[in-house]
């Protein structure tokens, strides 16, 4: 993205130029990472951007050829969240974040492909069918942002938007060898994005390097009237410079080491935490026990909110409508029953008899008492420490072949990555390494509540002193 | 004795005149055409977020200080799950744990002895919007406009104990609303709604009854006849050993009588749970004390006040604080002057009766205060008697004009000139000596015909006080 930016302003490339070979990698690709190219739209804003390049009124942005997980609004091009029940969707309105990327200039390219309304870890639940994995399309690019990752990967955007509720940007940039952010809770507007779990969801950037993440980051980021959880305070920009890793203090949690977790990735993340040490950081082992119970409380928390946020999709004002037998209840149970895939009908049924009558204090309550038991583990934790480090997803992408028939051994994949959602804390995914089949292995980085600096800062220095992140599939 | 007792808790839903929706932007005006006032955030669009009105929490102080309750300082917003084509969102975001007010009551008044009814709490909500069935088609429509209309929901203790409570309890509950300017009470069109929960027991038994809510009463008038009808049917059921079928009722003000809403209603699990897209409403004391700054008297206060400080009868209080414009009017009126019995007459009676007439509210009355209170100094002073100052009063009503400038140019001033009188009715007595002798014989109640000869001969001008003075005075002389 950086990179791009340089060559625009140099004239060696031209934004119409870049757009126009995009769009025809796109539609020559067979990854399946978008559902919709808004091919015209982008076609018109590279001009603009060349223009306002020529005049020397661009920015960094300007011309950035940008791809949006197709869970977050975009006026006037259809936003199906992967579902049936919103194949027709057609928003009238920007999300904030795709707002604010279009006033900086950047060009919204084409919304990419994910697991149904964002619940997997696969990318195989989509209406759409899977998006693949560039560096080996017989495997799965991770989920649920796998769109984004795998357009990221292949080059077929400079960056790209996910969203992240239990790990679908983290655990997709880790499959497909980038850079993914999760922000803190409340720093980047969810305003325009469908929701899943309104607590846990955040949008976040993907781009191939910690710098670029880090422009993507700071356009986005920023209190939003529209979202009364989104937090009032100062954002400053996030220094590009390498920072200084020396005194810095890591936390490496027993927890994300433990069984489950495949030796190929433990070898790499240990050796990532090792570069750190290089760099001056202190490793400081800690200990989380309250993770363990992180995959239940979410399963909980999540499903519940879902069964409430999809209530919407009644067939009554917009998307898909089967009208059965004509009467009322008929109509509701057939839009529904039709217009949803296997995995959100799951998922709706878990979170409505979480909150039962009955119910609601053995499950939803209990849990909610855990994961705030959870962030005061992490505030703790980080008294300590300034970073926590471990691993991303306990494997590597895995063949589309092998998907697992067990949906908990899928929802097993997020066990690292679901805490910070819980305490809504901001994470960084960096490719720390390959497995023996060269499939990229992701690090995943924690820091406390809005030091995404800490976070960005150690990431483009890992990347300053490592090569993973520039291998391209 | 009554042979049973009736336990009565009412709901009522307060529509607030707030000018835009709880949760966006959007005027809560009503009457526009379907689905104008609706934007992506209360038609529930994926992705869309709401945005707390404030001046619905300010509103809802205003109501809870005003009823005596304390004010919860942490406030969750709750959702309430339900399927149903006017709820955009698959819920209705409520309060559920944590209402804004609680505790607190209502003074009432029943056959002149006052009672106190708990309220049990005060909380905020959006409003639904409106299924439009259409008769000649199998379609129903669906208006949102209403989506997202702030509303309190303000549920009573079951302290009622006769539909003459119930009634004076919705009275004075409205009449606080409007006086706090935060609703226009107005039951037809549904921005005061009202459901019951009623029970009945053996009179002074400590077990309650099986209790029915009861729907669809949009008016005074229907909620007593719907409490009386259920009350009766309760009492009907208990009295012939039978067993009152926990329910909800639908008055049907046609047929006179309730339906039960059975088959629509099944026992609902609404799956309540705090709701994650806003953050917990923090009320702090300086919020309070400012709304309380701003509160104005209450009816029940100003009642009082009223009969103290104007020394006016209960019946002219309760009359005279019907509505705060009113209220206000009579105290202008008497810093005007100070005759406040004589204002309140004029208000109870020409007032009032040019306002029914003219359908019209006390604002758009072109007698002001001042109009009036310079009349009733005419009267006062003499120049006009009483019964020409009530065609006064309705030619100031009708064309705006000084009580001042219709005098003059009507001609109306009274006649207290004692020498022209006395000269008139020097004419009378030598005119009608039959009549005099019959007179100075004992049979004094001829005044009234020499005082209506003199009428006459001024053409009712004279000042009557004078008139009787004098005549009395030469027929006895």
């Amino acid at each position: 993205m950086l990179e791009t930016a340089r060559q625009y302003r140099c004239s060696t490339l031209r934004p119409t130029e870049l757009v126009d070979d995009l769009l025809a990698r796109i539609r020559s690709g067979s990854l399946n990472a978008f559902i919709t190219v808004d091919e015209a739209g982008a076609m018109r804003d590279a001009g603009k951007a060349e223009k306002a390049l020529k005049q020397g009124s661009g920015d960094t942005l300007t011309g950035i050829p940008v791809a949006v997980k197709d869970n977050i609004c975009t006026r006037g091009i259809k936003t199906t969240c992967a579902s049936k029940i919103l194949a027709n969707f057609v928003p009238t309105y920007d999300a904030t974040v795709v707002e604010r990327l279009r006033n900086r200039g950047a060009i919204i390219i084409g919304k990419t492909n994910l697991d149904e309304f964002a619940m997997g870890s696969t990318t195989t639940t989509s209406t759409f069918g899977p998006a693949k994995n560039p560096w080996d399309e017989t495997r799965t690019p991770g989920g649920s942002s796998g769109g984004s990752a795998a357009a990221v990967a292949a080059g077929l955007c400079a960056g790209a938007l996910g969203s992240d509720t239990g790990g679908s940007i983290r655990q997709p940039a880790s499959f497909c060898g980038i850079t993914g952010l999760k922000p803190t809770y409340g720093s980047v507007s969810r305003f325009g994005l469908v929701a899943f779990a309104s607590s846990l969801d955040q949008i976040g950037p993907m781009a191939r390097t910690a710098r670029d993440t880090a422009v993507l980051y700071d356009a986005i980021k920023g209190h939003d009237p529209s979202d009364s959880t989104s937090v009032p305070r100062g954002y400053p920009a996030i220094d590009l410079k390498s920072p200084d890793m020396n005194g810095i203090r890591i936390g490496v949690p027993d927890e994300f080491f433990a069984e489950g977790l495949s030796p190929e990735v433990a070898l790499s993340v240990r050796r990532g935490i090792s570069t750190f040490e290089g760099l001056g950081a202190r490793i400081i082992p800690i200990s989380l026990p309250y993770i363990r119970y992180g995959v239940a409380v979410y399963y909980i928390i999540a499903t519940a909110e879902a069964s409430s946020n999809l209530a919407r999709y009644d067939g009554v004002r917009y998307g898909v409508r089967k009208e059965g037998s004509g009467d009322l209840t008929d109509m509701y149970m057939e839009t529904r029953a039709q217009g949803f895939g296997a995995e959100v009908k799951r998922r709706i049924m878990l979170g409505t008899y979480a909150l039962s009558a009955g119910y609601y204090d053995a499950y939803y309550k209990k849990a909610s008492q855990v994961r705030v038991l959870i962030s005061q583990e992490f505030e703790a934790a980080f008294t300590r420490c300034d970073l926590i480090a471990g691993p991303t997803a306990p494997v590597c992408a895995f063949g589309l072949d092998e998907m697992m028939d067990d949906p908990l051994s899928i929802y097993l994949l997020d066990i690292y990555t679901i805490p910070a959602n819980l305490a809504g804390l901001p994470a960084l995914s960096l490719p720390c390494g390959f497995s023996g089949e060269g499939m990229p292995v992701g690090m995943q980085l924690i820091a406390p509540h809005f030091r995404e600096d800490t976070l960005l800062g150690a990431g483009m220095a890992f990347q300053d002193h490592t090569g993973f992140h520039e291998v391209r599939p | 004795m009554r042979e049973y007792d009736i336990v009565i808790g009412l709901e009522v839903h307060a529509q607030l005149l707030t000018s835009t929706k709880i949760f966006c932007g959007c005027s809560t005006k009503a009457g526009l055409p379907p689905n104008t006032n609706t934007c992506p955030v209360c038609m529930g669009m994926p992705g869309i977020l709401p945005v707390l009105n404030r001046k619905v929490v300010a509103y809802g102080i205003k109501l809870g200080l005003a009823t005596h309750c304390s004010i919860t300082r942490r406030n969750i917003f709750a959702r309430k799950n339900y399927f149903y084509p006017d709820l955009p969102k698959g819920y209705q975001i409520t309060q559920y744990e944590n209402p804004l007010g609680e505790h607190g009551f209502l003074e009432i008044e029943v056959g002149h002895s006052s009672k106190r009814i708990g309220i049990t709490r005060i909380h905020m909500e959006e409003d639904a919007g409106k299924n439009i069935h259409d008769e000649h088609e199998p379609l129903s429509y669906v208006d949102f406009n209403r989506a997202g209309v702030p509303l309190l929901e303000i549920v009573s203790e079951p302290d009622i104990t006769s539909t003459e409570e119930a009634v004076a309890y919705l009275k004075e509950l409205r009449q606080v609303l409007m006086y706090l300017d935060i609703c226009d009470g107005n039951m037809e069109e549904g921005s005061f709604r009202c459901d019951a929960n009623i029970s009945v027991k053996p009179a002074g038994s400590e077990q309650f009854g099986i209790r029915t809510e009861l729907k669809n009463m949009n008016s005074f008038k229907n909620v007593q006849k719907a409490l009386e009808f259920e009350i009766n049917r309760h009492i009907g059921i208990v009295k012939s050993g039978g067993r009152v079928e926990q329910d909800t009722m639908l008055w049907n003000a046609a047929e006179n009588r309730t339906y039960s809403m059975r088959s629509k209603e099944e026992s609902h699990d609404y799956r309540y749970f705090p709701e994650p897209d806003l953050l917990p409403l923090e009320v702090d004391d300086a919020w309070i004390e400012e709304v309380r700054s701003l509160l104005p008297e209450l009816p029940s206060a100003r009642r009082r006040r009223f009969q103290l400080q104007y020394g006016i009868p209960e019946y002219d209080a309760d009359v005279l604080t019907q509505s705060k414009p009113l209220a206000d009017y009579f105290e202008k009126c008497t810093h005007l002057l100070d005759s406040p019995k004589e204002i309140s007459n004029w208000i109870m009676t020409s007032v009032l009766r040019v306002l029914n007439e003219k359908g019209i509210d006390i604002s758009a009355l072109t007698v002001t205060p001042e109009m009036l209170t310079d009349m009733l100094s005419l009267i006062k002073k003499g120049t006009i008697s009483i019964s020409m100052a009530k065609d006064v009063f309705s030619e100031m009503a009708g064309t705006g004009r000084s009580s001042a400038e219709i005098v003059k140019s009507r001609g109306l001033e009274q006649v207290s000139d004692e020498v022209d009188l006395r000269d008139k009715v020097r004419d009378i007595i030598e005119n009608n000596p039959a009549e005099t002798e019959k007179y100075r014989a004992g049979k004094t109640q001829l005044l009234g015909f020499f005082v209506g000869q003199l009428m006459k001969a001024t053409r009712g001008k004279a000042n009557p006080k004078i008139a009787n003075k004098i005549i009395k005075e030469m027929l006895d002389s």
